[in-house]
């Protein structure tokens, strides 16, 4: 298994008990439910709007999560967790980085020059006529 | 007693190549990142052209994504068998998992040929540029992937299997699994998001 080779012992031998196709098959039948899931929440236009949104991130970072589990087997790493420990970093890196980046652009479109209409309309509000 | 001595530093070897590698797909991850930031601040850049709701089937989007899921998973079915020893089974399962990318890679470049003939191209619009830039990448890593299991397979092909081989094909089954991954963020932010704008 990828991840859990750290352990001094010959890897065929430490994850017998674990039934090793297994968890290959719950990872991918659990993948395929929710990107049916997923697909389908569009495709049929299930859920209000906003609520939709917050569905398919909840179901992508669960695939994300099953998949890390299942077929990366990040779970199942001997300690120390150094693979472990690494993806957290990173994690943190891609939050800043794309949190980040959304959160600065979208104030900075808030703060460009309107178009005229708008800036007529905000120069006519603000002169109180 | 010397044999366990020496099969215990094989595998610490063995074990710091594959966090090495580990860590070289984690900075993957943050090149992926600023490419995700990128297209959702300029999605909605479409310079009065078409959008994602006007460009994307996202009934073809979900064949693809099925066969690059299928192949991550035939992969792993591969390791198994890697762990086992048994040379054949992880020929035949890492040739399937070939098959089905292969399929993928196929349909992407079909879908960019299509969107190339109607006008859609990088130059159209900002949210074109960072549309191809995304899914050129992952589609580059993608092919890339493939060559490198091609090359694996033919290599393995001639010679008996031991530990280096099962250290190799490691290291691509878990390149395989990220670009999975990757895909997974992409038909949700690319296409399911680009269908609801």
């Amino acid at each position: 298994m990828p991840l859990s080779d750290h352990a001094p012992h010959p890897s065929h031998a430490h994850h017998a008990h674990h039934g090793p196709a297994g968890s290959y098959v719950i990872g991918y039948a659990a993948s395929i439910a929710l990107t049916f899931v997923s697909f389908e929440l569009v495709l049929e236009g299930l859920l209000p709007a906003p609520l939709r949104t917050a569905a398919l991130i909840a179901l992508a970072l669960a695939q994300i999560a099953v998949q890390l589990v299942f077929f990366l087997h990040l779970s199942r790493e001997a300690r120390p967790r150094w693979h472990l420990f690494i993806f957290g970093l990173f994690l943190a890196v891609v939050i800043i980085l794309v949190g980040g980046s959304w959160w600065i652009m979208n104030n900075l479109d808030g703060r460009m020059m309107p178009s005229p209409d708008a800036m007529s309309a905000y120069m006519h509000d603000q002169s109180g006529l | 007693m010397t044999t366990d001595t020496e099969t215990i530093e094989q595998l610490s070897a063995d074990a710091r190549v594959v966090f090495g590698f580990w860590a070289y797909l984690l900075t993957d991850l943050v090149l992926f990142a600023s490419l995700f930031a990128t297209y959702a601040v300029l999605e909605g850049g479409t310079f009065g052209g078409p959008g994602p709701h006007q460009l994307f089937d996202v009934r073809y989007a979900f064949i693809e994504t099925m066969l690059l899921l299928t192949s991550s998973f035939v992969a792993g079915l591969g390791m198994i068998a890697a762990h086992e020893g048994a040379k054949r089974r992880v020929l035949a399962w890492f040739a399937a998992a070939f098959i089905l990318g292969a399929g993928f890679l196929g349909m992407e470049t079909a879908e960019f040929a299509h969107l190339a003939a109607i006008g859609a191209t990088p130059s159209a619009s900002a949210f074109l540029s960072s549309y191809f830039t995304l899914l050129g990448t992952h589609g580059l890593h993608v092919a890339i992937g493939l060559v490198w299991m091609g090359v694996l397979l033919v290599w393995a092909l001639r010679r008996p299997w031991d530990h280096h081989a099962e250290r190799k094909f490691m290291l691509l089954s878990l390149f395989w699994h990220f670009l999975d991954i990757i895909w997974v963020l992409i038909f949700t932010v690319v296409y399911l998001f680009g269908l609801m704008s």
